[in-house]
């Protein structure tokens, strides 16, 4: 485990196991609902948003637009928002995966991560745009931030979410 | 037409389309009809045990603290708790005195009784991510008889509102909340109006009070108990701010909730404590009509 590398795009990753891609959304929901200072509250990203993200982009016959929109729903009820608020911006946020998965991963991870920031930013202004039709007001600008540390995040949650996948061979093999 | 040769469905930007619109049309439905309820209520109770594990790093965390905490802290905060006791033991022996002598003057006057309040005590499960609603979760529901519409206090004054109940828990709107109102009066002088909340970062405020109302910095809001949803005389706000600007119809008046509005993790859930007479009609507008006895009062246009 020295290495905190991704793989390289030449590598051959292993399929990912159903029940690992389950635990992880899992672990995503969890890290969104548990319960933090409010000091922190404003900073937390979107656990579950990166998670579905990086399961597009890696496996797009699991992990899918429906998938996503499922998910969002029960993120609907455990945030207590109107119904189809996130299961739409998860939608959108698979559909933006699929879109460019062909060439992201051929990015080191910081560049990487600029994508993801986008991706994530345009999920938080479509759950902000359903807030305007029902009302709400133009928040402060750390409404953008928990994209911005989720994008962080992504060099880490993707080395985490790959670790089970990658043959072991090939991490002896970056050492040479 | 390319040849099929894996099968793969309908395309992304279809499935989009169609999840896109299912969406659209679940928060029309769920905004305009609130068909969705028992959706809600059914995943609700699957994330419930998971809710509760959640909590369980924070309560080890908070559990060790404590284990590890110096006998002598824990003795000056049994000694403090033993002298507020002692502190408040003249006003709840007078309490009864009090609470008898009102039934009998009541019963003098012929006035309805007052419910003797009962309430449950509850823990806060977790906030609400919501940036847009200030919203907390506690751990009892409809199984232990919280009903929607219940007033939510803490040790020092009113925390918000029973808006939504599961059967294992249930959710509170904060009187911060933007769509969130309750019916106070100034200690001082037993001034009326109503506190609206004001959403995240800001503070609720005392909307469409005339520049000449006698309110000042300082003065303590309590609840007037007119809407039957919170009983009368529980701590609210203060006021910390008044702007009077002659140019404008109403007074500024910002106010700072006295609850520990998001901190406190022990609450009471209170009883609704007397039923009100019903609302007579108002034949007049229609749109008045609409929603009687709404304990959540709507933001004016």
């Amino acid at each position: 485990m020295g290495t905190f590398v991704p793989a390289s795009p030449e590598e051959i990753l292993r399929p990912a196991k159903f029940w690992f891609v389950l635990l992880s959304i899992a672990a995503g929901l969890a890290l969104n609902l548990v319960p933090l200072p409010q000091a922190l509250m404003t900073y937390r990203p979107d656990f579950l948003a990166l998670v579905l993200l990086y399961w597009c982009i890696q496996e797009p016959r699991f992990v899918g637009v429906g998938t996503a929109w499922l998910v969002g729903l029960v993120m609907d009820v455990g945030d207590a928002t109107v119904f189809g608020q996130h299961a739409l911006a998860y939608a959108v946020l698979a559909y933006g995966a699929e879109y460019f998965r062909r060439r992201v991963l051929r990015f080191p991870l910081w560049q990487q991560a600029v994508q993801v920031a986008l991706l994530l930013a345009l999920c938080s202004l479509i759950v902000l745009l359903v807030r305007f039709v029902g009302g709400a007001t133009l928040p402060k600008w750390t409404y953008l931030a928990p994209a911005l540390v989720g994008a962080c995040l992504w060099p880490l949650v993707s080395v985490l979410l790959q670790s089970p996948q990658r043959p072991s061979r090939s991490r002896r093999r970056d050492g040479f | 037409m390319p040849a099929d040769f894996f099968h793969r469905g309908p395309t992304p930007l279809t499935r989009l389309a169609i999840f896109g619109l299912l969406s659209l049309a679940l928060l029309f439905a769920d905004t305009r009809y609130r068909y969705l309820e028992n959706v809600r209520q059914a995943v609700a109770i699957a994330l419930y045990p998971a809710a509760r594990a959640l909590e369980m790093p924070g309560l080890a965390f908070a559990w060790v603290a404590d284990y590890f905490g110096s006998k002598r802290r824990l003795a000056d905060e049994n000694a403090a708790l033993r002298q507020e006791l002692v502190a408040r033991a003249p006003a709840t022996m007078g309490y009864a005195r009090v609470e008898e002598e009102n039934a009998r003057l009541r019963a003098l006057l012929d006035v309805r009784t007052r419910d003797a309040a009962t309430a449950i005590a509850v823990q806060v499960l977790y906030a609400g991510r919501d940036p847009f609603a200030q919203k907390v979760f506690i751990d009892k529901g409809t199984s232990a008889g919280v009903h929607a519409g219940a007033g939510v206090i803490d040790e020092s004054g009113v925390v918000g509102q029973v808006t939504r109940v599961y059967p294992y828990m249930s959710e509170v709107t904060l009187i911060t909340d933007r769509d969130q109102a309750v019916p106070v009066q100034v200690e001082r002088n037993g001034a009326r109006s109503v506190l609206f909340g004001n959403g995240t970062g800001r503070s609720p405020e005392l909307r469409f009070t005339s520049p000449t109302a006698d309110l000042r910095v300082g003065d303590r809001l309590l609840t007037s108990g007119l809407d039957g949803a919170y009983p009368p005389g529980l701590a609210v706000a203060e006021i910390i701010d008044v702007v009077r600007d002659t140019g404008q119809m109403f007074a500024r008046i910002v106010c700072k909730p006295l609850a520990g509005i998001d901190h406190s993790r022990f609450l009471l859930v209170l009883a609704p404590s007397a039923q009100l007479p019903a609302r007579p009609e108002e034949p007049a507008e229609p749109d008045a009509a609409k929603k009687p006895g709404r304990a959540k009062l709507r933001r004016a246009p």
